[in-house]
């Protein structure tokens, strides 16, 4: 496995061919093969066009970001109007206007602008914890299995105690103690999900850590910090950013059920999982006070679990080919990393 | 093997020590309970005769020391809404809970070994495509949603079962039904791959060739080495299983652990929090345990020589 990876300039050179240009030579056929591959490979976003599915799901998820950016500057005022003769409209009749297409609650609001309200709010809690729990865990999974020994024992031993817990358990107890703002809700989400980042980025590290090529950077005198930076993380990277991908669904779904629980977000402000919980009671009268958020929870994960399956195969060069390949279907299967992250 | 033991239960107990400990800390991070426990207008001498009584007046260690000793014996203090002992609150909690987790967890690993064998063995069959679709489906629908769904379509609209309740067995199948998805989705995948492995190894070309036929293939030679990495991760579902029980019961108005957690945190009833936690941190502690066992039973490379399976 190691042999490809190992360019000839950085095998240790006898004292007589250090200055000579000798080293040249050698170099240039994997150069030219890797013009050359350059030049088959298509792009990323060419690569992604190819596959139906996941151009679907990237589009659902950027239209999930672009309602959650400039949905509120649209909507907002429309989310909170109440309007009495319009209370408990079923959804889809053209004649009470587009606003309410997709019905209305109790007080006359409109449930599509609630939604659009309630995806920013959901965007925000998702994206900060997922972006937290990425960068602490990968960079000290990374630091943990560079440095092997005492420092990686006491990172899994940590990683094993947070993990070996009920991760709602722990937001619902932390959540009592300190209030369910926006900031605390993000920072318990982030704590629980860093010993996935922990695990999977020490144990890439530490494969990493042996291979040749940190072994000749090591030769040349660079410091562990720059060899994390400049030649472990580089390769862990796509690796740690599938899974963030992953993680973005499960940290979605972690904050609706605590909203939904009502230790999560709380009102005014609203998320889905929240107008899920407050449609509950309408359930008998008004259905879609609780189906169609439920829904926006559903197709924003499936699309982040395609895009993810996807960006899994086009990150890896070994599988890169398939995507290449005209393709009837690409079976989003779910990878066995989510296993872990079931708690 | 009670070397091996005794360091899976070291090794487990860590976390165990971690939230007992935590649970103390966060105990003492709420603030005087003076405060909280009485009433507006307590005097200060009302205040100061609670602080006494309670031992708060007491040095942080002896504190601490009197907290574990009540630990040892089960006594969290009484439930502010009921004056009833916390401990045996949660301990009445416990079965319930425990009756749901087990029966789920059942249902998922039988049903998860029958799909995934059936999909390992016909590739693109419709077993392997009803895998990935229950799959997709665990990973991506809320399970407080698919119990509103639920209750929507079975129980409001065709009326066939009930919203809430635990009187007769109608009223288990829709907890269950909400609670299976998430491990049978994971299990299914797992016991695919696992299978799917297996039934590639050599000693099954040899098993074929003897003329046994896909059935006593998959019961006696691959599924015997495929069990191993699905106990294992069934082990950790259990432990996921409480996040899902916690919503379920709340939203099926079932009387376990789950509900009564939510209970006490929406009406700041902090003894019996602390008992329903503890407990089920001692729960999940001897579940690791089992699947320790289990483990050792299953696979002869960890089990050490002397014990037969």
């Amino acid at each position: 496995m190691a042999t490809p990876l190992v360019q000839p300039g950085h095998q240790p050179p006898t004292s007589d061919a250090l200055p000579e240009p000798a080293a040249v030579p050698p170099l240039e056929p994997p150069a030219a093969e890797a013009a050359e591959a350059a030049d088959k490979r298509p792009g990323l976003f060419r690569l992604l066009l190819r596959d139906k599915f996941a151009t679907a799901a990237a589009a659902v998820l950027l239209l999930v970001g672009l309602t959650a950016v400039f949905g509120p500057a649209l909507m907002g005022d429309l989310a909170t109007k109440q309007n009495l003769l319009f209370a408990n409209k079923a959804p889809f009749n053209p004649a009470n206007g587009w606003e309410y297409f997709l019905g209305s609650d109790s007080l006359g609001r409109s449930v599509l602008a609630r939604l659009v309200i309630a995806t920013r709010t959901t965007v925000a809690v998702a994206l900060p914890a997922v972006a937290i729990a990425l960068v602490v865990g990968s960079l000290w999974g990374v630091w943990a299995g560079y440095h092997r020994g005492w420092r990686e024992t006491v990172s899994m031993r940590v990683a094993d105690v947070i993990m070996s817990f009920p991760s709602l358990l722990l937001a619902v107890v932390v959540l009592y103690v300190f209030n369910p703002s926006i900031a605390n809700i993000v920072l318990i989400l982030a704590l629980t999900r860093i010993p996935i980042y922990l695990r999977t980025a020490r144990a890439e590290s530490a494969e990493l850590q042996s291979r040749t090529f940190v072994d000749a950077a090591r030769t040349f005198g660079a410091k562990p910090n720059a060899i994390i930076g400049r030649h472990v993380v580089p390769i862990v990277l796509p690796t740690l950013l599938t899974l963030a991908t992953l993680e973005f669904c499960y940290v979605m779904l972690a904050e609706s059920s605590l909203s939904f629980l009502g230790i999560g977000i709380q009102p005014p402000d609203v998320s889905w999982g929240l107008m899920v919980s407050q449609g509950r009671q309408y359930l008998q009268t008004a259905w879609w006070l609780s189906i169609f958020p439920g829904l926006a929870i559903v197709v924003t994960t499936i699309a982040a679990n395609m895009l993810a399956a996807w960006l899994r195969i086009a990150t890896d060069p070994a599988q890169r080919w398939r995507l290449a390949l005209p393709r009837k279907r690409l079976i989003a299967r779910i990878p066995a990393k989510t296993v872990e992250g079931d708690k | 093997m009670l070397t091996y033991l005794r360091k899976r239960i070291l090794s487990s107990a860590l976390p165990l020590v971690v939230v007992i400990v935590g649970v103390f800390a966060l105990a003492r991070l709420t603030g005087n309970p003076a405060t909280l426990y009485l009433p507006l207008n307590a005097t200060e001498q009302m205040r100061a005769d609670f602080t006494a009584r309670m031992g708060l007046d007491q040095p942080l260690l002896v504190q601490m020391a009197d907290y574990f000793g009540g630990v040892l014996k089960l006594d969290f203090g009484e439930s502010l809404r009921t004056g009833e002992s916390a401990a045996a609150m949660a301990l009445r909690a416990f079965p319930a809970t425990l009756q749901l987790a087990a029966t789920t967890m059942v249902l998922a690993i039988i049903l998860a070994v029958i799909v995934g064998c059936w999909a390992a063995l016909k590739p693109n069959g419709v077993a392997d495509r009803i895998s990935s679709f229950v799959s997709m489906a665990a990973a991506s629908i809320p399970d407080f949603w698919l119990a509103i769904v639920g209750i929507w379509i079975f129980a409001i609209t065709l009326g066939w079962l009930p919203t809430s309740g635990v009187n007769g067995s109608e009223a288990w199948v829709l907890p269950i039904a909400t609670l299976l998805l998430r491990p049978f989705g994971v299990l299914v995948q797992i016991v695919r791959g696992a299978m799917v492995s297996a039934l590639s190894e050599p000693y099954i070309k040899l098993a074929r060739s003897k003329g046994a036929g896909d059935v006593r293939i998959v019961t006696h030679h691959a599924l015997r080495n495929a069990a191993a990495p699905a106990l294992t991760v069934a082990g950790d579902l259990t432990v996921g299983l409480v996040n899902g029980a916690v919503v379920v019961e709340t939203i099926f108005g079932w009387p376990g652990i789950g509900k009564l957690m939510i209970d006490s945190i929406l009406q700041r009833d902090f003894a019996v929090l602390q008992a329903a936690v503890l407990l089920t941190a001692v729960a999940i502690f001897v579940l690791n345990i089992l699947i320790d066992l289990g483990y050792a039973l299953l696979d002869a490379r960890v089990r050490p020589a002397t014990v037969k399976a």
